[in-house]
């Protein structure tokens, strides 16, 4: 009778584990031996040495508790993070850091999104960039030297490949380098930018800026500039770790640009190598578009106008 | 009466140690807790947010859930097998080396050796020390079922049985590594697989160590402690193997949006709202068994714990499921809502359920009555008072997180900035801190009963009265 098991411990736990392993071998095991568990994009490279060395710190000093590394296909998301996240993109994730709580915001399209220099001076004291911020400093990683030897092991357990010039590279320089490095790298084999954020291409009749000079609208635009712009570009536009507004050098060329294209640069911010009034642009300066409503983004130029005294 | 002894030493020693790691988990819960609204808290590099949350996290589920399943599943074992531990110094050995581990981990864990993999941080070597521990108990367990003098095994065995076979195949599958190093490895899992098997891992730690060794505990004590016998055993019977059945198919319920298969992600939604049913078959059980006599609440301190904790699981296997579901996922995934949701189980259902097997069994052991029915009330209107603030704060902060990462203007751009959203959190965050403090004072009282109890039970043995 089945009330017999009830008396039979060993036979009780062979028939208890296999109806506890079902699920397991549907959802887990047999999943496992087909190739959707394992796909990777053609642009997807394996860390370099640098980077891993990045990524064992990030892991190490726990920041998946706070922040996550997947964009979930949801309009907003994709809105405020960029691209959403693709199965191919952590072919190399040994194991994968997507984490599960956004007490911090998600970094899975941190890559390129800001320069270096922004994210060395926000890891020492996140606060001046974002006054409540509740971000621990890491500065205290500039003081620790990298072991080329130890990494030089990590790269060999996970077979990436390397030569002896990326370990010996590594001499000199500090986890904070390398943490840097694994920032910019995250995401990098996709496009931070998705279907859901187009990019602006204003009509003729929008190409002067409509509130040029409004009293009120620079008064508005120097509260907004101060709250996104000045921690790169100074609070009188006289340039930081981005480049100065006021000098009439714009895109590393003499001359100032239109309205139109300051729109469209702080609209859709710089990539590498995209082209703006026929200057080549190097990247670092994130988008805005999607934070901004357009009055607010001419609000800010009419403010850096009155800053160039224009 | 009977020709052998109960090894009590080694279960008081598990329970001793299990309230000595609950301590420190409890206390760096709260130091956290404050990190949340107040950066420096944070002492670099031990000492951050980063590294704390997982000592906060292991220290509780490994050293007091861990430590608590494995003294009180020896006390319930011997009962119910009307034996002694078949292997009584191995289980001794387990009680040392168990504390060694723990002890080790916290280190390691402060030290940031850690793989990234939640609820299962820690590094190789201690890894294979968690698998050590966990033979051990096997070992003892199954010996001594198998040696029983009572012929029917009772439901609390059943769910130990389950727990024992559930957690080797979990630990051991989800920490396979390549050590690069003493203490570093790397997950043999990549990508998307490594997040199938995590939250595989992940969820089903939750529900072998957070719910069926407790739900063996709530089988055992209830009626001990009531003297009611349980309701129906026909419903225990189909809770039970409905519920381990389903549990394993749910993991991916952590990975909605994700891009992990939808398939995947469909049949774990699927298979977690069906889990309601068995959990419910436990609950309906609980309060069905306390019905022929409710004064019970009122005049057996035990029993209120028992069915507030049984509350809270039933509430909580509601609104897991919900949670499961992608319409609300997408609102409250990757919020406060979800620690708000862990800790009703962990604060609610299985602190609560704990704690009353300890009440039941330090007076057993010391053949005396418990210190103080006082405290004990004491206690648990504060940690029950505690922990619905602190969960009710958590929900309404993360049904606002997840509002305003949504709203957007009229014109289509987004309301608020990330940290406009955040700065909104930091009432909550104070007010949750605020709560853990409530709780932590009811466990202050809790410990201090339970220590009083056996100091008692040491005075009465020295004067030869046992």
């Amino acid at each position: 009778m089945a009330g017999e098991i009830y008396k039979k411990p060993i036979m009780f736990a062979i028939v208890s584990a296999v109806v506890i392993l079902v699920g397991t071998a549907v959802t887990m095991f047999i999943p496992m031996m087909t190739a959707q568990m394992h796909p990777k994009l053609e642009d997807l490279k394996p860390y370099t040495a640098i980077q891993l060395a990045g990524r064992d710190i990030y892991q190490r000093e726990g920041c998946n508790n706070c922040h996550t590394q997947t964009v979930r296909p949801l309009k907003t998301e994709v809105m405020r993070y960029g691209e959403y996240s693709k199965a191919g993109e952590f072919a190399y994730d040994y194991p994968f850091l997507w984490g599960s709580k956004r007490t911090g915001p998600d970094l899975a399209r941190i890559g390129r999104k800001y320069p270096d220099q922004w994210h060395y001076r926000h890891f020492e004291d996140p606060q001046s960039f974002f006054a409540k911020s509740n971000m621990p400093s890491y500065g205290w990683l500039k003081d620790n030297l990298l072991d080329p030897i130890d990494i030089k092991r990590h790269m060999d357990a996970l077979g990436f490949p390397y030569t002896d010039e990326d370990i010996s590279l590594l001499n000199g320089k500090n986890e904070l380098d390398a943490l840097v490095a694994y920032m910019q790298i995250i995401g990098a084999s996709v496009g931070r930018k998705g279907a859901v954020r187009s990019k602006v291409q204003l009509d003729a009749h929008e190409m002067e800026n409509p509130l040029a000079g409004d009293p009120a609208a620079i008064e508005a635009g120097k509260g907004i500039y101060e709250e996104n712009c000045a921690v790169c570009h100074g609070g009188n536009g006289g340039g930081d770790i981005g480049p100065s507004l006021v000098d009439n050098v714009f895109l590393y060329q003499e001359g100032d640009l239109e309205d139109e294209d300051y729109f469209e640069m702080i609209y859709n911010g710089t990539e590498e190598g995209n082209v703006e009034a026929g200057r080549t642009m190097k990247g670092g300066m994130p988008d805005f578009g999607e934070d901004l409503s357009k009055d607010e983004i001419w609000s800010v130029i009419a403010f850096i106008r009155s800053l160039q005294n224009k | 009466m009977s020709d052998y002894q109960y090894d009590n030493r080694t279960v008081n020693g598990f329970i001793v140690s299990s309230i000595f790691w609950g301590v420190v988990g409890i206390l760096i819960g709260l130091w956290i807790s404050v990190q949340m609204w107040a950066p420096s808290w944070n002492i670099a590099p031990f000492f951050t947010f980063g590294r704390l949350r997982v000592v906060h996290t292991n220290g509780l589920a490994f050293g007091l859930g861990v430590g608590a399943i494995f003294g009180i599943s020896y006390y319930i074992v011997m009962r119910l097998t009307r034996r002694p531990l078949l292997y009584p110094k191995l289980a001794r050995f387990h009680l040392y080396l168990f504390n060694a581990a723990i002890a080790l981990a916290a280190v390691s864990l402060f030290a940031g050796m850690n793989q990234s993999l939640e609820y299962a941080e820690l590094e190789w070597p201690l890894d294979i020390g968690v698998v050590i521990l966990w033979v051990i108990f096997a070992v003892n367990i199954f010996g001594t079922i198998i040696k029983r003098k009572e012929e029917q095994m009772y439901v609390s065995l059943w769910y130990i049985i389950a727990t024992v076979i559930a957690v080797a195949v979990l630990y051991i599958v989800n920490n396979l590594a390549v050590p690069a190093g003493l203490f570093k490895s790397y997950s043999v899992f990549a990508g998307v697989n490594s997040a199938n098997v995590q939250w595989w891992y992940g969820h089903n730690a939750v529900g072998f160590v957070f719910t069926t060794p407790i739900l063996a505990m709530f089988y055992y004590f209830l009626p001990k402690s009531t003297g009611l016998p349980i309701f129906s055993h026909r419903l225990s019977i189909v809770a039970f193997w409905s519920l381990v059945f389903a549990y394993l198919w749910t993991g991916a319920h952590h990975l909605v949006y994700t891009p992990l298969p939808d398939w995947i992600q469909t049949l774990g939604i699927v298979f977690t709202i069906f889990l309601i049913a068995p959990s419910w078959g436990s609950v309906v059980n609980g309060f069905y068994t306390v019905a022929p006599d409710w004064s019970k609440m009122r005049t057996n301190y035990l029993t209120k714990f028992f069915i507030f904790g049984i509350t809270f699981y039933g509430l909580q296997t509601v609104q897991g499921p919900t949670q499961g579901l992608r319409v609300v996922s997408q609102l409250i995934h990757y919020t406060d809502w979800v620690p708000g949701h862990v800790h009703m189980g962990t604060m609610g259902w299985v602190t609560m359920t704990v704690a009353a097997s300890i009440y039941y069994i330090v007076p057993k052991i010391y053949n005396t009555e418990i210190y103080s029915v006082k405290v004990a009330n004491t206690h648990f209107y504060l940690v029950l008072v505690g922990q619905l603030i602190f969960s009710v704060t958590m929900w309404i902060t993360g049904i606002q997180q997840g509002a305003l990462w949504k709203a957007v203007n009229p014109d289509g751009t987004l309301k608020y900035t990330f940290m406009e959203g955040l700065a909104k959190n930091y009432p909550f965050w104070q007010m949750r801190t605020a709560a853990g403090v409530i709780f932590t004072i009811g466990m202050l009282f809790f410990i201090y009963n339970i220590f009083m109890t056996s100091r008692k039970g040491n005075a009465l043995v020295s004067k030869g009265v046992r």
